[in-house]
């Protein structure tokens, strides 16, 4: 049903391999992929539009990386604008007001609210004692005392249900008062949390749906008597189209401060996270990952962005292979074979820079359409052994022999092949195929420098060994 | 809650209303009386992914329309009224009542779902409508895991006028699920209906307990459950093809309850899952009330869904 959208950039982008920069068609028949995965995903429509119209300009133009084909390219340019609308850098609660903090919970039925309080609360208790208090942030260095109240008498032993977590986690949680309204309860919970001493409060909300005047007038009421620093709302990760309707909705009667995810556990793809960011410009700050107490985590926007996108690996694919074919040395090569000079050296560096990327085996697994570049690898006949083997012949070639393959005769022949462990033939087979590169870099260079650079990319992992 | 009873068509009707209002002006903003073109065609596609209805069957609801109508003239009530048809067509196989055998006592309904869906309000609502009917109702509590999930169980009890069979938290649901259908025999019950605890469908270890409810439950009767429901709720996107596909391979769900769908959500989600796995939908919710479930319409939830009057 979801195929990621690694899969179907390789399919519609593997006839463009071997291009240099990504023009406008290219760019449009990925981006309709990127639409449809997006959308299957469950990032709302408008927001989605949004999304394609800031990554188009971004993405024409762009120089296909050395190694990657470009619809690995258009992936990480797409996973780069979605890290970049869902906030860049992870973002922290903000508990920095005069004491007692005030964090306001609200949302729809279901979407986790009273788990969520009791996870904040317990780990604002904890501080850095926490499990996993590090990857938390700054918000948790400190223990907090905190109150919990629940306002939920809608829903028949919520409050209850907050308590019996208030009691699990070490939590203190305000008395219920049976009858008495949300905004009597936030009264007293005020006044008790000045009253105790307590650094933060947190309230704990009824469900309501966005639609739902009366309760949303409500719960605005609330927010008026308790002035929180913190309004989150917090929404299910699979969530449909109408979080775009819900999050601006809370945020326009309410006011959110911050978004806090629920259910990331789960399978869905969490597109509502795009869409709930972008209608409300409001940060997530939080994720739950799980029904115990401390199933609660600071939001990576990246991590989320991969999801979403359903590709695997392809991130990382790219930035590895940029990493590793470092500029200086694809212009030195350059320089080299301008020259005629590409000698055996040279290709044993360029064989090892394949091995350095993962080797091909992890390659492959990362690969979008993995199943089409295998059968070329295939009848190329290139696999990772045997990029192995003929580094071990080049290593077993002197110095001398390496800057002059001319030299090597049938008698140096025989002691390579004895040294690497390999066949006379294989010897003649990598001296073959290396007169060939030096042919070919010799007329690409005629081409002039770009081109140049050009095809040696695209010499590799393809064109190599025949 | 609001006290007064309406006529359960006119509640169907405020509640999806409100679901309509987007979808209806966004076909309605389209149309005059004005060719049918391309343009429009993708327009109107659009009107149906941001209703859930998934890009596969929005995509092909249009071609289906794009056929018959293209290049015609048009209006706003005849596309509407086109859409709906199709949708009718597709919905029409699935909307079924829940049937309570007379054979099994009691007929066993297991209630399963993903955290939040609205299982346990769900029940409530059934087992006041089983008592309506004059049946002899019981539930278990069987989510013996989520706090104080077995006292907002037993508050539904109250006020069904049923009795909720419980056990302490962290107690075993399969045991309690064999108690309860022991008691409920032992007792004569006509109909005994099983909550569960909430469970992502991605979790096998949680989703190997379902099963194991259902394998003691048969060593009393080898026929239980009689009905296992999947609650679903509204605002659910694509995510839920995933829980029917792995609930049904878990429990064999021969049931599907829609909650929520009194909100902005419109629940367009169950068009495609209709067409795809062909599972009954058995009740909607519309409302936090006791009396707030509905069988499920096929015609008068795809016109209502449209925004068309229901009438004939």
């Amino acid at each position: 049903m979801f195929d990621g959208l690694s899969k179907r950039l390789g399919d519609v982008l593997g006839r463009l391999r071997g291009r240099g920069a990504l023009s406008e068609a290219d760019v449009d028949a990925a981006l309709r992929e990127v639409r449809l995965a997006l959308l299957e995903a469950d990032v709302a429509l408008p927001v989605v539009k949004e999304f394609i119209d800031g990554v188009r300009p971004k993405a024409v133009g762009t120089e296909v990386i050395r190694s990657v084909t470009p619809g690995q390219m258009v992936v990480k340019i797409v996973h780069d604008h979605l890290v970049e609308m869902l906030g860049g850098e992870a973002s922290e609660l903000d508990l920095s007001a005069v004491p007692p903090v005030v964090v306001l919970m609200v949302g729809l039925q279901g979407s986790g609210k009273t788990t969520t309080t009791a996870k904040i609360a317990y780990r604002l208790t904890l501080g850095p004692q926490g499990m996993a208090a590090g990857a938390f942030g700054g918000s948790f260095k400190e223990r907090k005392k905190v109150l919990m109240a629940s306002l939920d008498v809608t829903r028949p032993a919520a409050q209850q249900q907050l308590k019996i977590l208030g009691e699990q986690a070490g939590v203190a949680t305000l008395p219920i008062v049976p009858f008495e309204q949300p905004l009597g309860i936030t009264r007293r919970a005020l006044e008790e949390g000045r009253r105790g001493g307590y650094d933060v409060i947190m309230l704990d909300t009824a469900g309501r749906l966005a639609i739902d005047e009366q309760l949303m007038a409500e719960v605005a009421a609330v927010r008026d008597a308790a002035k929180p620093t913190e309004t989150l709302l917090v929404a299910d990760a699979m969530t449909g189209q109408d979080a775009v309707n819900t999050a601006r909705a809370f945020n326009e009667k309410v006011g959110v401060t911050g978004i806090v995810l629920t259910r990331v556990d789960g399978d869905a793809r969490g597109g509502a996270a795009l869409s709930m960011r972008t209608v409300t410009g409001r940060p997530i700050k939080l994720i739950g990952v799980g029904e115990k107490i401390d199933a609660l985590e600071q939001f990576h926007p990246d991590r989320i962005a991969t999801r979403i996108l359903g590709m695997g690996d392809i991130v990382s694919l790219v930035e590895r292979a940029a990493e590793t074919i470092e500029k200086e040395e694809a212009e030195r090569l350059a320089a080299k074979v301008r020259k005629g000079q590409f000698d055996l050296e040279d290709l044993l560096q360029q064989l090892r820079q394949l091995r350095k990327m993962g080797g091909l085996q992890g390659l492959m697994g990362m690969l979008p359409g993995a199943m089409q570049a295998k059968a070329a690898m295939q009848k190329a006949n290139l696999d990772e052994k045997l990029i192995k083997r003929q580094e071990a012949i080049i290593l077993s070639m002197t110095r001398k022999e390496r800057r002059n393959p001319d030299i090597i005769h049938a008698s140096r022949k025989k002691r390579i092949a004895a040294g690497a462990g390999a066949q006379v033939q294989e010897i003649n087979k990598l001296l073959k195929q290396h007169a060939e590169m030096v042919k070919m870099m010799k007329r690409v260079n005629k081409l002039g420098e770009k081109g140049l650079a050009r095809s040696l990319g695209n010499m590799m992992p393809p064109g190599f060994p025949r | 809650m609001s006290g007064e009873k309406k006529s359960w068509f006119t509640r169907l009707k405020e509640g999806l209303s409100k679901s309509t209002q987007r979808i209806t002006q966004g076909i309605t903003g389209l149309f005059v009386k004005k060719k049918l073109d391309q343009k429009t065609l993708d327009e109107l596609e659009e009107v149906l992914i941001q209703a859930d209805l998934g890009v596969a069957v929005a995509g092909r609801l249009v071609e289906n329309l794009r056929k018959t109508r293209f290049d015609k003239e048009v209006t706003d009530e005849e596309v509407r009224g086109a859409f709906a048809d199709d949708i009718a067509q597709i919905l029409a196989p699935v909307a079924q009542h829940l049937a309570i055998s007379p054979e099994h006592k009691p007929h066993v309904v297991l209630v399963v779902g993903v955290n939040g869906s609205g299982k346990t309000t769900t029940i409530g609502k059934m087992a006041r409508q089983f008592v309506e009917e004059g049946r002899k109702v019981m539930i278990a509590a069987g989510d013996t895991f989520r706090a104080a999930a077995v006292e907002q169980l037993k508050i539904w009890g109250e006020r069904a006028g049923v009795p909720v069979i419980a056990k302490e938290s962290g107690a075993d649901a399969a045991g309690l699920a064999f108690e309860a259908l022991q008691q409920a025999r032992a007792q004569g019950a006509d109909v005994l209906l099983i909550d569960t605890a909430g469970r992502l469908q991605n979790k096998t270890g949680l989703m190997e307990e379902l099963a194991k409810i259902v394998r003691v439950m048969r060593k009393l009767d080898p026929t239980a459950p009689h009905s296992c429901l999947l609650v679903l709720d509204a605002t659910v996107g694509q995510n839920a093809h995933s829980q029917v596909e792995v609930f049904r391979e878990m429990v064999a769900i021969d049931g599907l309850v829609v909650t929520k769908l009194d909100g902005s959500a419109k629940g367009g989600v169950l068009v495609a899952l209709a067409e795809r796995f062909k599972v009954p939908v058995v009740a909607i919710g519309v409302g936090e009330g006791i009396d707030d479930l509905r069988p499920f319409d096929a015609r008068q939830f795809a016109r209502s869904l449209m925004g068309l009057e229901t009438a004939a």
